[in-house]
């Protein structure tokens, strides 16, 4: 139980640009233990998409090492799931239809009719039951992304790397998903990374957050979220919390490369 | 619903209507031209012909059309694909576009001496594939990294990731492509038809009646081309409902 399901040891990655190599990732090591969130906070630009694409098995990192349940990762594998601030649905497919693509790839033989009841069952979890032969177009963002989610779990993956999902929602309906991503993960246990430029965020979802520095990123400043499994939105309001939001406050202000106001 | 045939109906009949006096006011004759109540007896004069001639145009134009889809799919799944082969196939394909194609009958009928039939699907083929050659390839190189790396990330083949998203996704633009490159595949049918000594079709009948001085002939030659290419788009609008009717908004 305490072994990690994601190990990135010492991943160092720059990217060809016309202008020579741009260092992004620099001797990077994170530890996310099976079952965990781990949240990923950082500068924009720092290189947190970098981060998710290697972990998917998308990209090879120039140098270091990534593993997923103790094997090394060479390229993508089905046990992943990922979601983006973009919900990517299919225009073509209705929803139950887009829920469903990840089986099509991961478990061609699976019978329609069982996808159709495991999609359900996560449309359900998500409060989309009455929208599944609904068209993209006809939802509401946060819908999307609801549907975005279920999506990314509906092949029941062991990692699900989320890269800003929640990023283009305002600010109600951002919290509304919080908590649907708490029940997911309540219902089905699975180890999920976050990136995410929202700190409240970072600390009612993560069980760690992960605080990146600058441009080339290294892993800089590592918080255990020590707060409730159970966590409600007025656990946020805790002096605790209070806290860990101003740890984390001083954090993002040194990756950028700013200084630490004085505390009263 | 019935607006929907009354009202091109109506205004097709007030063009003729137009058409009418237009000639009536002027006293032009026929040889200068032929008005909407010349046609009805030269279409019945020629009947058959019109159904010969008019059956040998589709079916060439259609044809050259399916290979235009054929190859214009292939070159812009090629250079939508890869950018090594975008950099290297669009000078070709526009130099070769901004070919007139007129040009170009001759050199095919000396190529492929007496085959009418060859030399006339192969030109509507060469003077249509461009559009759906750029839009399929726009639409691929312009197709967003996410869209890919949701299947590419449970390790879905390159051909999986076209069939299941590239390609719906750029069915609209397709379709939007294959409208101009019905009309165009008509204009090369009928410029082969035209050109060629002892042509086939519609352009043929078209240079019997200018041979022969028959100009209501002519006229509705001209009409008869129009009609086959009304069928052609709305064929073509048919199937863009069926394929890609989801890319359609109205109504939602
Ligand atoms: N494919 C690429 N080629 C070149 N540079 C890239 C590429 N992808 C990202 N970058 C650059 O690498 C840096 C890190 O990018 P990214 O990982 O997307 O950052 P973040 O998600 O933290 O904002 C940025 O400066 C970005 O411009
Ligand atoms: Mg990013």
């Amino acid at each position: 139980m305490t072994e990690n399901l994601i190990e990135i040891k010492g991943v160092t990655h720059a990217y060809k640009t016309a202008s020579g190599p741009l260092p992004v990732l620099d001797g990077l090591n994170v530890s996310v233990p099976e079952g965990t969130f781990a949240a990923v906070v950082g500068p924009s630009g720092c290189g947190k998409s970098t981060l998710t694409k290697l972990v998917a098995g998308l990209m090879k990192p120039d140098s270091g090492e990534v593993w997923l349940h103790g094997e090394l990762v060479k390229g993508p594998r089905k046990t992943v799931g990922m979601a983006f601030q973009n919900p990517v649905l299919l225009e073509w497919r209705t929803i139950l239809d887009n829920v469903i693509l990840p089986l099509e790839i991961v478990a061609p033989k699976m019978s329609k009719a069982k996808c159709v009841a495991r999609a359900m069952e996560l449309l359900d979890m998500v409060g989309l039951v009455g929208f599944e032969h609904k068209r993209p177009s006809e939802l509401s963002g946060g819908m999307r992304q609801r549907a975005s989610l279920c999506r990314s779990l509906v092949h029941k993956p062991d990692v699900l790397i989320m890269d800003e999902p929640f990023g283009a929602l305002d600010a109600f309906t951002r919290e509304d998903l919080w908590q649907t991503m708490r029940d997911l993960r309540r219902a089905e246990p699975f180890t999920a990374v976050l990136i995410t430029h929202d700190l409240r965020e970072s600390v009612f979802l993560g069980d760690q957050v992960i605080v990146l520095s600058g441009r080339p990123a290294r892993s800089q400043y590592v918080m255990n979220v020590d707060l409730p499994e159970d966590r409600t939105l007025d656990v946020l309001f805790t002096p605790k919390a209070a806290d860990m939001l101003h740890r984390l406050r001083d954090q993002i202000k040194i990756a950028q490369g700013r200084d630490v106001e004085a505390h009263s | 619903m019935i607006g929907k045939i009354a009202t091109p109906l109506l205004a097709v009949l007030v063009f003729l209507g137009l058409w009418e006096l237009l000639v009536w006011v002027n006293d032009w004759p026929n040889y200068k031209m032929a008005s909407p109540s010349d046609l009805p007896p030269a279409f019945w004069k020629y009947k058959e012909l019109f159904f010969t001639m008019g059956w040998q145009t589709l079916w060439r134009t259609v044809a050259g059309l399916m290979l235009a889809v054929v190859f214009g799919t292939l070159i812009g799944m090629v250079i939508g694909f890869s950018k090594i082969a975008r950099d290297a196939l669009y000078p070709l394909l526009i130099g070769f576009n901004a070919i007139p194609k007129a040009t170009l009958v001759p050199v095919i009928s000396l190529i492929f001496i007496g085959q009418h039939d060859f030399n006339t699907v192969l030109m509507a083929f060469m003077i249509s594939f461009f559009p759906i050659a750029v839009s399929v390839g726009i639409g691929l190189s312009t197709l967003e990294p996410e869209y890919r790396d949701i299947l590419r990330a449970l390790g879905a083949t390159r051909f999986t990731i076209f069939r299941k998203i590239a390609l719906p996704k750029t069915l609209p633009e397709f379709f939007g492509a294959l409208k101009v490159s019905a009309t165009l595949a008509f204009i090369g049918t009928n410029l082969v038809e035209i050109v060629s000594p002892h042509g086939r079709g519609l352009g043929a009948l078209f240079k019997s009646g200018e041979t022969n001085g028959d100009y209501p002939l002519m006229f509705a030659v001209l009409i008869a081309l129009a009609f086959l290419g009304i069928v052609l788009y709305y064929a073509v609008v048919f199937l863009e409902r069926v394929f890609a009717g989801w890319a359609d908004r109205e109504g939602t």
